[in-house]
């Protein structure tokens, strides 16, 4: 974006504004006027998605603050109450857990987007880093919010995960401790984990903020994978093209998010989180809501518990490294034969993972999922450093319009 | 659209701006639908709502004596008059009242006068047998009410307020 504003206000009140704040020409550029590329799919749709779920759950989320009582003898009831006594409460509870699941739907669809144009590259590395900073506080604010309704899967989830920090040498017992608040999970653990819940959204504005403006700096990528060379011939104004494209795709993501809330509201749920939490009996299966299975998998799959730990978060950091792994000059897999194929490996290798997440981790279970969790970290560490190297991609269009021109479209 | 349309903008709305209104009015419908449950949901809740009532024995209650009880968070006064106060009640001009009832209207036995005991000021408890009508007399501001809890004198805008209640035996009462 580069220029000065061509902004223009229209009103003396707009005048009179522009000369103490101008917030009006910065929303104009930012979201009208901005230079879009003109040969974006409906892939690009999720970062409005995600701003749009953000909110969503804000704002279900305070609303069930008003009602929801955080203290263990309580909890459970109060999220009953909220159920069947609070006016429209079933469907804000039910908004607000199934907005989670969607708000990690997108997210995945968004990263994978990334993963596959090659939007981490030169010169978005910090924008994707960021990226990897809003999936982990999404991931923690996700996992805290479980616990809240205090079932038995909130229970022995934040038993497990809290128990992970144990596996540290030396100060591991004393840091799992500090962070329950007590030698189990228990009321403090839960004061702590709601006032955490309430906080992290608002860290994650802060960071999409961030986000925002390291995109708004460099510029979107696009399918091509090449950069805007001519911002007349290669994009068109944000609005009305991105907003209504964002518009449409929004409505469509609303369509399933409808679907799951009103009609299959506790599909994704764990029936053993409507039985009250037993600090004395374990659930025979433990099991994480589905957007975190993958990586439960890699977590079970290796028999030493802090190796496990470890390669638990390092399957999720390792992602923040990708700009630097890939060695490839070419951004887009558009025109990248072998790393096309390579990625929708990687995709089932991922969906694999899930799969296993949620089975027992025994036998054949277990057998696939080192596997998996094996070729996951060769992916980025072996396969994604050489392939920059051997493969012979194909030839890049010029510019932008030049993509649309002459055949290899926007579309895989 | 004709060639002649080409310079003066048609008289009637395009495709195109029929498909916006129809647009624009579905996405305000279902933005209203979205928001509704959120505003909605601060209205008091099913248990909030669930008639909370008070019964009252009022054989424990001797002539002359006013008992205090609470009804859905309130104080509730309970006054077992005296003939004097029941004729005193009864005979007082209504020119004289800021806000014109007869007794005969605020009770259904003349003995007991069962009113809300909250000032309709700003919500103080009136202070019982106080004030220049022996009725009560409110400390905060100073508003005066008679032995049938109406307003006399003083900032307050109305009488004490009668909630509903019924006799179900001859010496109890269900308040709400």
């Amino acid at each position: 974006m580069e220029g000065h504003s061509q902004y223009t206000p229209k009103s003396g009140f707009a005048r009179w504004l522009e000369r103490r704040l101008p917030i009006l020409s910065f929303m104009h550029d930012s979201f009208v006027s901005y230079p879009t590329p003109k040969n974006l799919n409906y892939m690009w749709v999720f970062g409005a998605i995600l701003s749009f779920m953000l909110v969503a759950q804000i704002v279900t989320g305070v609303v069930l603050a008003m009602h929801y009582t955080p203290e263990t003898t309580l909890a459970f009831d109060s999220v009953e109450k909220i159920m069947r006594d609070v006016n429209w409460g079933t469907i804000l509870r039910y908004a607000h857990a199934n907005g989670a699941s969607m708000f990690f739907l997108a997210v995945y669809l968004h990263i994978f987007r990334g993963m596959y144009y090659g939007s981490y590259k030169d010169p978005r590395e910090v924008l994707w880093i960021l990226g990897v900073v809003i999936f982990m506080l999404m991931m923690a604010t996700g996992f805290l919010g479980y616990v809240l309704p205090w079932g038995q899967m909130s229970f022995w989830a934040a038993t497990v995960i809290t128990n992970l920090f144990s596996a540290i040498p030396v100060v591991g017992t004393a840091i799992t401790t500090w962070l329950l608040g007590g030698y189990s999970v228990d009321n403090a653990t839960l004061n702590r984990f709601y006032a955490l819940h309430y906080l992290l959204p608002f860290i994650i504005v802060a960071i999409v903020a961030l986000h925002v403006w390291a995109l708004h700096v460099t510029g979107q990528n696009n399918p091509a994978g090449v950069e805007v060379k001519d911002v007349k011939r290669d994009t068109v104004p944000f609005t009305p093209h991105a907003t209504m494209k964002d518009a449409v795709g929004i409505a469509a993501f609303l369509v399933v998010y409808a679907w799951l809330t009103f009609f299959v509201p506790n599909y994704l749920g764990h029936p053993d989180n409507y039985i009250e939490a037993n600090p004395l009996v374990t659930p025979p299966h433990i099991v994480p809501e589905w957007y975190f299975l993958p990586f439960y998998a890699i977590l079970r799959a290796i028999p030493n518990k802090l190796i496990g730990v470890i390669a638990l978060f390092a399957s999720i950091l390792i992602t923040a490294a990708l700009p630097w792994l890939d060695t490839s000059k070419v951004k887009s897999a558009v025109y990248r034969p072998l790393f096309r194929k390579e990625f929708w490996i990687f995709v089932g290798v991922c969906i694999g993972l899930g799969y296993l997440g949620a089975q027992p981790a025994e036998g054949a279970y277990l057998w696939f999922a080192r596997v998996l969790s094996a070729y996951y970290f060769l992916h980025f560490l072996v396969i994604l450093p050489v392939l920059g190297r051997i493969e012979k991609p194909e030839p890049t269009p010029e510019s932008i319009d030049a993509s649309i021109v002459r055949g290899k479209t926007s579309h895989v | 659209m004709t060639s002649k349309d080409t310079a003066v903008k048609p008289a009637e709305p395009s495709r195109r701006d029929i498909l916006y209104i129809a647009t624009g009015a579905a996405v305000a419908g279902a933005a209203a639908g979205m928001v509704w449950p959120l505003i909605a949901q601060m209205n008091p809740d099913a248990s909030t709502l669930a008639l909370a009532s008070t019964e009252v024995d009022l054989s424990t209650v001797p002539v002359g004596q006013i008992v205090t009880v609470k009804w859905r968070g309130k104080p509730v006064f309970v006054r077992h008059r005296t003939a004097a106060e029941i004729k005193a009640a009864e005979d007082a001009p209504l020119s004289a009242l800021p806000d014109p009832e007869p007794d005969a209207k605020r009770v259904q036995k003349p003995e007991w006068l069962v009113v809300i005991g909250v000032c309709t000021h700003l919500g103080c408890i009136p202070t019982g047998k106080e004030g220049e009508f022996d009725g009560w007399f409110c400390p905060c501001h100073g508003s005066v009410y008679d032995l049938s809890g109406r307003i006399r004198s003083g900032p307050a805008p109305t009488n004490l307020e009668v909630p509903p209640y019924a006799f179900i035996a001859e010496n109890k009462i269900k308040i709400g």
